[in-house]
């Protein structure tokens, strides 16, 4: 790779053992792709929860803040392994919790912001069209790339630490105008009517994309999803496809030059084909618990469940994930208080999947897992969980009566 | 990516991640539709079709290679940037790219060795 001055100092190790390090994984990733040099990136997203990091990874995390490393550009935190104020409702052990508390100290070390969140499109700053990032979670990245035009690939936790570090990151992948046109074109005969609809339509997408450099151009929508849908829809594309690129028809920014038009269409979805995904979700009525995350909930989306949820009593736990942005705020509009007066959970600055599930799972009793999250069924299977896949409603209904209703 | 391997070759043509269709803790394949479901991947030359899912195999290649519960070596069709950033930080072989498609050319639990410094899989 071409590297500048700058960089030339960074990796001769003049700017700190940390730096070196960072900038040393880099290149080898960058040369990798046959990256020619660098890109600047104004901000970074660390994917880096302790059930992923393990001791070794937290260990590295602590070698690099003894090393005085200190974070170049704003860089901001994924969902952590825990909810500090729920560990009791979790049932996570000592260790788990330790484990976390290390991870934080040594990220904070490193100047790093602790966000704790997987959509900080939402909550903190969206990059803007054009913009280069190093993002660190499948549905931040689809979602820069895709609904804010901005540039990332994915990237994950030692590559976004390294990115913070150095301020940059290779230039490969989605950060190239020949990497972002379109590669298939879908037509989508219906219009998705809910979040698990949106999820399960993306997931559908990526499952025909294939490969994290398929670029899905999808036309055929009657009208442009908002930003929850979108969430929702991305994250599941991701999840099923690695997808970091999608294009939609008159609502993407970037979808009118990425030449989706010009393709021969590939693929057809009705609604039918997302019934059957959705069917697959289906193998049980009855549940353990009911999980609202993956991504986490916006405040609309916590308005819409303190509704569904007010004047219930549940029978079943139900766990409701958010951001430590929008938990204040559903705080003090009373969404929270609603929530856990019908007996659920708001938890924050974790994400289910995230949290030592299997280890949730074996303290809880929990296997039958109902939720409105694409991403999320996709990810439990392997788990153990038996993950059942239905609306918000539903799901709601399932925590009072037990069961999912016909 | 990596240094010369030889071993038993583990041939699927499914996808990998390790959040996703593993169980880290019993170093096994965990994810029931997986082709590879219950078999041990520890020491193993995994040769699959592509990445999937998300980030987190990135830091879990490194974490499984402290623990000595990781594979051999990976080979790929195709990978995303978290398999390539995986094995750098992880110190993991990564082979990637092939005339055809590899999961049909290297015959399950065959032995083959893997040289990345040639870009070369050959089954021994």
């Amino acid at each position: 790779m071409k590297l500048n001055d700058l960089e030339k100092k960074m990796l001769g190790g003049e700017l700190g053992a940390a730096i070196k390090a960072a900038i040393e994984h880099q290149v080898k990733v960058g040369e990798f792709f046959g990256a020619e040099d660098f890109v600047p990136v104004t901000q970074a997203h660390i994917m880096a929860d302790t059930e992923s990091l393990g001791e070794a990874g937290v260990a590295w995390l602590e070698s690099m803040a003894r090393s005085k490393g200190q974070v170049r550009v704003p860089t901001i935190t994924d969902p952590r392994g825990t909810d500090f104020t729920k560990v009791g409702v979790l049932k996570h052990p000592a260790w788990i919790v330790e484990l976390e508390r290390r991870a934080i100290e040594a990220f904070k070390k490193l100047g790093v912001l602790m966000t704790d969140t997987c959509i900080n499109y939402q909550t903190i700053q969206a990059p803007a069209r054009g913009e280069s990032v190093a993002f660190g979670d499948t549905g931040v990245v689809i979602y820069a790339n895709a609904v804010c035009g901005a540039r990332s690939n994915y990237e994950g936790g030692p590559s976004a630490v390294a990115a913070g570090l150095t301020g940059r990151t290779p230039r490969y992948g989605f950060h190239l105008d020949g990497f972002r046109r379109a590669t298939l074109r879908v037509r989508v005969g219906f219009q998705p009517r809910t979040l698990n609809e949106w999820g399960a339509l993306g997931g559908l997408i990526g499952r025909l994309a294939g490969n994290y450099w398929a670029v899905p151009y999808i036309e055929g929508l009657s009208a442009a999803p908002g930003s929850d849908a979108l969430k929702h829809f991305g994250a599941a594309m991701a999840s099923f496809g690695s997808i970091a690129l999608f294009h939609l028809e008159d609502i993407t920014p970037e979808a009118a030059e990425s030449g989706g038009s010009e393709l021969k269409i590939s693929h057809q979805v009705n609604e039918a084909d997302v019934e059957a995904l959705q069917s697959a979700y289906a193998v049980e009525e009855e549940i353990d618990v009911v999980v609202f995350s993956a991504p986490q909930l916006s405040l609309y989306e916590l308005r819409e469940l303190a509704a569904l949820c007010d004047g219930r009593r549940f029978t079943k736990p139900l766990l409701a994930v958010t951001s430590p942005q929008v938990k204040p705020d559903a705080d003090r509009f009373g969404l929270t208080k609603i929530i856990e007066e019908a007996g659920g959970h708001v938890l924050s600055g974790m994400c289910f999947y995230q949290s030592y599930a299997r280890e949730i799972a074996e303290a809880n009793g929990w296997k039958r897992l109902a939720t409105n999250s694409v991403k999320l069924v996709n990810i439990l299977g392997g788990y153990g969980y038996v993950p059942l896949l239905a609306t918000m409603e539903r799901c709601v209904e399932a925590a009072e009566k037990g069961r999912l209703p016909k | 990516m990596g240094s010369l391997v030889k071993g038993e070759a583990l041939v699927a043509h499914d996808g990998f991640s390790a959040r996703y269709d593993l169980d880290r803790i019993k170093g096994v394949f965990s994810r029931p539709a997986h082709k590879l479901a219950g078999q041990s991947y520890v020491g193993k030359v995994l040769v699959l079709h592509t990445a999937k899912g998300g980030v987190a195999t990135a830091w879990m290649l490194h974490d499984m290679a402290s623990r000595g519960i990781v594979p051999l070596a990976l080979v790929l069709n195709s990978v995303n940037p978290i398999l390539v950033q995986g094995a750098a930080f992880g110190n993991v072989t990564l082979l990637v790219g092939f005339d055809g498609d590899i999961t049909a050319q290297v015959p399950h639990a065959a032995t083959v060795e893997i040289d990345p410094a040639k870009r070369t899989l050959r089954v021994l």
